[in-house]
């Protein structure tokens, strides 16, 4: 009776929790290529051999538990070694292995032949962002998580996709075949995207190779899998798979559009940029690029990241400022974002740093700054 | 026959002349800290352990907390690695090999018939530099910048030119816990060689034994190799050297091939001396010797000797050659072959038996289950192209606390409570044992099982917060959690009643126990086996 009060509700509360959880599939995913589809086919043999062997050995055990019990008065038999018995269950394992063995080498064969690609991407993870570069193309951009730090914080309602969203997506070909090399500018990252059942590290200073065709257009997601730090959590993938003729012309509209921006660039050398713009910008890039370590307040995390509240470089020394932001800092955390940043946001953030959190050096840095370091580094 | 005479004759001189010596009995603190008793040094570890076990319990609900929900909540992502990292060392370090190597301590001298273990003054130095060991691993949580946050696994270079300094006392905590089980190791093989009755040949030895001794060497032969890896971890950080960073020549990767030369093993030295424990106790539940003594010894040396081949199938992708994928899925499939044997022996053990089902029983039996059910998921972690699915997400998360909790601690649950009254003197009380058994039982399959779902489902390990569609089996899994953690203080209830008083135990409490330590009173006095005894 008492146990029963204790059971039903319990009972209830896992069947109303086994109800809430079947948005989430419960098995792999079949994944949209061939390789993916022969993982998955792969999976379920190696799943349906252990259940039958799981099936006869619990079975055994489970008989045996229930008629050979002392209750029901029986004797012990004293039965022990069987040399027959003793070959015959390691033979029989070891012929399943084979079975398995055999289909598991085929599909690998498969999976690490990555010649002959069509198009080929470069993949890099930095800490907590992928890059990518069309090797074949002169087109090169950052891909970094897109879910509001609000949403986080529980601040926001969470979206659909929540960080499993990026701001610029990898974007490819249908029925191509893709190579894409992967490689990282600081720790060790995975790129991995369950639906192509594409998983590989990104080591620093090494090349690691992979393959994908994807048959179908759509938006396909991942994150990173290999820890890779404080925000780990929050490095999604994001690949959207376009029609060729799609993707030709999406390739040629941000060929043009990167194009412009280094025009534009060009032609902020000789613009002179209000504070209120400078600052304005700063703290938006600051926000999204920097806080993670420095943190917001720029007071940095003590033993982890320095502060740049009051920090002697930055009350200072503008040069060597510019010079860790454009670069990094060899040996530690702190990565280069002369590649991912603008000039504009490279001279409004510095600017920003300078200037906020009572660092009042009422400096401005413009664009041409920048430049003039990045031309001393040359 | 007479030189044997001779041999106890000269024995029970040398006990008259120092018995002077063995009546120096510090009382208090001081007994413990200057301990040489192998009965002492077993407690002393035995405690230790479950402290620890607590204390990374505690860090595992902070985890369980935080993924209660989708959202950052209780804690920040940077201390929520350092405690997925220190929940680790401090379970594999600080819990499992302690507690086994307590076991030992208390059951190896007392089932080969010798009257302590061979190096009593090493054996109490391998125990108390430990809690320092630990001390400073705990320590280095309140520095600035905060503790370890790079996996137990410590993967370079996240744990050198991205770490915190904190990583200095990591290494050096590191190196003390190797040394203390290089120390416990040495005892345990010198012990088992020279100490064991005149009587007690190889092929009589109890499993227990045979599976640590080989245990043993497999401690010996790696964590000098753990020692160098963290060593080098220590020189890239601070000393300039480049083992590990391409910039130097070094290879991140080369770090991940040390580490798991050495971490292969180390999960066989968690699962081995289980192997022992439960081939003890189930014939003794059965009343019915064990199947097969022989091919058990055999198997267990074979996994032995398989683990030290097998290392790579953590890596399959780092981009290992195609050649060298598959040559460590098919070395990593040949484990099943042993194991399986494993298995099979205890099945056949139990069939025709007359089985009866104390709480010692009843931990081993679910133990044969679960550790199975790990056994099945690490068959299909060892496939490489389903592997590059799996790695790194849940579904090795569930693999391995299968193996390790409902594995490795269960097997020590069982073997507290089937030595328990030999330790104490008293049964402890069922009741409470019993709630304990089917507390964890259903509480551990709520925590573990539905992690298989999450990893296929795509959810990665080592994040602290997930996407929408996770939130409801990490609900669940949470829930197993807080229970599972609550039923282990249940376990603390049951060894301290016991400890105090209960009902009297008898020399040999388990009708079908066998073996030396069943010979002597319970609790068993604090020497025994002073001239060895005769065996069967």
């Amino acid at each position: 009776m008492y146990l029963a009060k204790l059971v039903v509700p319990c009972l209830t509360l896992l069947a109303s929790f086994a109800s809430k959880a079947n948005d989430m599939p419960l098995n792999l995913t079949k994944g949209v290529t061939d390789i993916s589809d022969r993982v998955y086919d792969l999976h379920m043999t190696i799943f349906y051999i252990c259940c039958i062997i799981g099936f006869l050995v619990f079975g055994v055990m489970f008989y045996s538990i229930v008629r050979h019990r002392k209750s029901r008065g029986v004797k012990p038999a004293n039965f022990h070694e069987s040399t027959k018995i003793e070959l015959l269950w390691t033979a029989i394992p070891f012929v399943i292995l084979i079975g398995m063995a055999i289909p598991a080498t085929n599909t690998l064969i498969a999976m690490e032949n990555s010649d002959d690609a069509d198009l080929t991407v470069l993949v890099t993870g930095s800490q907590w962002k992928w890059h990518y570069r069309y090797l074949e193309h002169d087109l090169e951009y950052y891909s970094v998580l897109a879910t509001p730090r609000r949403q986080i914080e529980n601040k926001l309602a969470k979206g659909q996709n929540y960080l499993l969203e990026v701001d610029r997506p990898l974007v490819i070909p249908t029925n191509t075949k893709v190579r894409f090399l992967m490689t990282s500018d600081d720790v060790i990252h995975s790129w991995w995207v369950p639906e192509f059942a594409v998983k590989k590290d990104a080591n620093p200073g090494f090349i690691n190779e992979a393959w994908t065709n994807v048959p179908t257009a759509g938006i396909y997601r991942g994150q990173c899998a290999e820890l890779c730090g404080k925000d780990h959590g929050f490095m999604p993938v994001v690949v959207i798979a376009k029609e060729p003729e799609e993707f030709q012309s999406w390739l040629a509209s941000q060929q043009a559009e990167q194009q412009a921006k280094q025009a534009e660039e060009q032609r902020l050398l000789a613009l002179q940029m209000p504070k209120d713009e400078l600052m304005d910008l700063g703290k938006r890039t600051y926000d999204q690029f920097c806080a993670a370590c420095h943190q917001p307040n720029g007071q940095g995390l003590p033993g982890m990241f320095p502060a740049l509240k009051g920090s002697d470089m930055v009350m200072t020394d503008a040069a060597a400022h510019i010079d860790i932001v454009l670069y990094g800092k060899a040996g530690t955390a702190m990565a280069g974002f002369g590649k991912q940043l603008s000039l504009k946001e490279l001279a409004a953030v510095v600017t920003y740093e300078r200037n906020a959190w009572g660092n009042d050096t009422g400096e401005l840095i413009q664009a041409a700054d920048i430049e003039a370091r990045r031309k001393a580094a040359m | 026959m007479t030189s044997m005479t001779e041999q106890n004759d000269i024995a029970a001189q040398q006990h008259d002349e120092t018995n002077e010596h063995h009546h120096y009995a510090p009382k208090g603190i001081m007994r413990w800290l200057l301990t040489t008793n192998h009965k002492d040094i077993g407690t002393l570890y035995l405690i230790f352990a479950f402290t620890m076990f607590l204390v990374g319990g505690a860090m595992a609900m902070v985890i369980r907390a935080e993924l209660f929900q989708p959202g950052l909540q209780l804690v920040d992502p940077n201390f929520f690695n350092q405690m997925t990292t220190v929940h680790g060392l401090i379970m594999v370090f600080g819990a499992v090999m302690p507690a086994f190597t307590g076991l030992a301590n208390w059951m190896i001298p007392m089932m080969i018939g010798a009257p302590d273990m061979a190096l009593p003054r090493m054996n109490n130095w391998s125990f108390w530099i430990l809690p320092f060991a630990f001390a400073i691993l705990l320590g280095s949580l309140f520095m600035e910048g905060g503790g370890p946050a790079f996996g137990w696994t410590f993967y370079a270079p996240l744990s050198t030119t991205y770490s915190s300094d904190s990583t200095a006392l990591f290494v050096f905590s590191v190196h003390i816990m190797g040394i203390s089980s290089i120390m416990g190791a040495i005892n345990v093989i010198v012990t088992i060689v020279n100490l064991r009755a005149p009587d007690m040949s190889w092929m009589k030895l109890p499993l227990f034994v045979w599976t640590w001794l080989i245990t043993a060497f497999l401690l010996i032969a790696v964590m000098p190799v753990l020692a160098g890896v963290v060593t080098m971890v220590l020189t890239d950080k601070y000393f300039g050297t480049s083992f590990f960073d391409a910039a130097g020549g070094g290879d991140p990767v080369m770090f991940q091939h040390i580490f798991w030369f050495f971490g292969h093993p180390e999960v066989y030295i968690m699962i081995l001396p289980s192997f022992g424990i439960v081939s003890a106790i189930i014939p003794a539940f059965a009343r019915k010797p064990l199947f097969g003594y022989a091919s058990m010894v055999y198997a267990t040396a074979s996994i032995a000797g398989l683990s030290f081949i097998v290392w790579a199938h953590h890596m399959f992708t780092t981009g290992m050659p195609l050649f060298g994928e598959l040559f460590f899925m098919y070395c990593t499939m040949l484990i099943a072959v042993p194991t399986g044997v494993k298995v099979f022996n205890w099945v056949a053990t139990m069939w025709r038996g007359a089985m009866t089902f104390e709480v010692p029983m009843l931990f081993a039996l679910a133990f044969v289950v679960l550790f199975t059910i790990g056994g099945f998921s690490g068959l299909m972690l060892a496939i490489t192209p389903v592997d590059f699915q799996y790695h790194d997400t849940y579904f090795v998360v569930a693999h391995f606390h299968y193996v390790l909790v409902t594995g490795a601690i269960f097997s020590i649950y069982a073997a507290a409570y089937y030595w328990l009254p030999k330790w104490t003197g008293h049964m402890f009380n069922e009741f409470w044992a019993k709630m304990h058994f089917w507390c964890s039982l259903v509480s551990v399959n709520v925590l573990f099982f539905p992690m298989h779902f999450l990893g296929l489902a795509g959810m990665p390990r080592r994040i602290p917060d997930y996407a929408l569609q996770f939130a409801d089996v990490n609900q669940i899994v949470s829930i197993g959690g807080f229970a599972f953690g609550l039923s282990q203080l249940l376990f603390v209830v049951v060894v301290v009643k016991a400890a105090r008083g209960g009902e009297k135990a008898a020399a040999k409490p388990w009708e079908g126990a066998e073996g030396l330590e069943w010979t002597v009173p319970s609790p068993a006095p604090y020497h025994t086996f002073e001239t060895p005894p005769a065996v069967k």
